[in-house]
């Protein structure tokens, strides 16, 4: 079981029977009176998203859901599609579910597909994915404080803050868990 | 894979370099206004008891929740005008705003009420901002003195369905404050809450015309919950029975029984008449770099650790 602790953003959790995942977390003490714990949810069946406020002492099933290996193919107009490499079954998940994640696909990069019967609900990626910077200013020269960053946005249309010696065409690993840069990728 | 300085750390270098000069015209502001620093240890027999705050065990002592305890000992030793900068660690608390181990402005004054502390918010923030207004996170805030105070019953009143004197129940305080009160404050000025339930102030003396309430004080800018003071109770017997009561609260809640403060309850008999206040040190860089989170204005987090 989790307790409030564990709560965070991206937490799976179940509710009523339905398997939930946290898209906001806040954490809130308002004086001096006791913690609430602000999560906004989403139902990852029916899509529908709610708030809800929990107090210190409660505790939360876990969601575990099947996972099926699949690799990533491609983006069309329904979402993304998903093949399972066995059997060549495909699976389309909307914008709408994958939400941010979308961020972090590689075509052809193997990720978990969250089951729920026969739908995929989500994906579970990997900790760190390699994406190329397509945009970013150019490194001033005798920029040499490693705390100086810039935005720069990877292939998928994600933005970040990098270190200033970042520049276009650079491969980069990102941490999926926080959307963070980590360090360049040596090709 | 390339061999770089850990983004995480570095890339908070400005940020850092912006508190350490913050830290210093703290100092320098405080010592100017005839205070002087003192340091008190970190970690102590016990804290004293609050219903909502859980301290982190140490051996057989715990980490400090606030330094509150030894400043006031030591105000009631004769020490007048202190103030201290220091850790403070609190269990499980943490979040945007929230970090298991925080960084603490406490400052006391002698012969003087929650009024006083007032100005010195005021003044202090206006010392350190220079400027007319500040913006956080897309928030002006007009920091012109005088701000606004605005007493609970006030704000209950304004902003809630329930009325300030049908809340018996300490849970439903909190909740409606943090749902109802909270999120509506005004925020293009900071504002100074006053004048709680007396359950809301355990070491806070109460009000001459209302006895239901204490002379305690929080201050908000663009919506953060900034500091917290209050005039300080110097009656010995009505601490104890608080005290009492709060311990009461937390055995019945299920958590760990702590022994009083006995020697804090002893030298109370001996302290003026002060004020004294504690001011989230780590909000308050939050607010002056314009940063979203408290993660950003710290060294590390305990994840980076």
């Amino acid at each position: 079981m989790y307790s409030c602790s564990d709560l965070k953003k991206g937490l799976k959790m179940m509710i009523d029977g339905d398997p939930h995942v946290i898209v906001q977390y806040d954490f809130t003490k308002p004086g001096k009176g006791q913690a609430l714990y602000k999560c906004k949810l989403r139902n990852m069946i029916s899509g529908s998203l709610f708030d809800r406020t929990y107090r210190s002492g409660e505790s939360f099933e876990p969601a575990h859901l099947e996972e099926r290996e699949m690799q990533y193919l491609y983006q069309d107009d329904n979402g993304y599609v998903f093949m399972d490499k066995k059997s060549f079954e495909q699976i389309t998940l909307s914008e709408e579910t994958l939400a941010d994640d979308k961020y972090f696909l590689v075509d052809n990069m193997d990720v978990e597909i969250l089951m729920h019967g026969d739908h995929g609900i989500g994906i579970s990626l990997p900790n760190f994915v390699n994406l190329r910077v397509i945009q970013a200013d150019p490194w001033v020269k005798g920029d040499t404080a490693a705390g100086n960053n810039k935005p720069a946005t990877v292939e998928t249309g994600y933005t970040l803050a990098v270190p200033s010696f970042v520049e276009e065409g650079t491969l980069i690993q990102i941490d999926t868990r926080t959307g963070e840069y980590s360090t360049r990728v040596k090709e | 894979m390339i061999v770089e300085p850990n983004w995480q750390l570095a890339r908070k270098r400005k940020t850092i370099e912006q508190r350490a000069r913050i830290l210093h015209k703290i100092r320098a502001f405080f010592t100017e206004q005839g205070f002087f620093e003192v340091e008190t240890p970190a970690r102590i027999p016990v804290n004293a008891p609050e219903l909502h705050i859980d301290a982190i065990a140490s051996g057989n002592w715990s980490l400090q929740t606030s330094p509150e305890l030894c400043m006031k000992r030591l105000l009631a030793a004769g020490y007048d005008n202190i103030f201290q900068i220091c850790h403070c660690w609190r269990a499980e608390e943490q979040g945007p705003r929230h970090l298991p181990e925080y960084t603490m402005l406490e400052w006391y004054r002698r012969d003087c009420d929650y009024q006083q502390l007032m100005h010195d918010c005021e003044k202090l923030i206006n010392n350190l901002v220079g400027r007319k207004s500040l913006t956080w996170q897309g928030q002006e805030v007009d920091i012109t003195m005088p701000w606004p105070r605005l007493t609970v019953k006030q704000a209950f009143s304004q902003h809630s369905s329930t009325s300030l004197s049908q809340i018996t129940d300490e849970k439903k305080f909190s909740e409606l404050m943090s749902n109802e009160i909270e999120p509506f404050l005004p925020r293009n000025k900071p504002l100074f809450l006053t004048d709680y339930p007396t359950l809301q102030g355990s070491l806070a003396q109460q009000k001459a015309d209302d006895a239901d309430c204490v002379e305690r004080v929080e201050l908000y800018i663009a919506g953060l919950e900034l500091a917290n003071g209050f005039t300080e109770l110097t009656d010995a017997a009505e601490q104890r029975r608080r005290f009492e009561k709060e311990e009461k609260q937390r055995q019945a809640a299920g958590k760990a029984s702590c022994p009083l403060p006995e020697k804090y309850l002893d030298e109370l008999e001996t302290l003026p008449n002060a004020a004294g206040i504690a001011l989230g040190v780590d909000r308050l860089i939050m607010l002056l770099c314009d940063q979203p989170t408290i993660d950003e204005v710290v060294c590390f987090t305990p994840e980076q650790l």
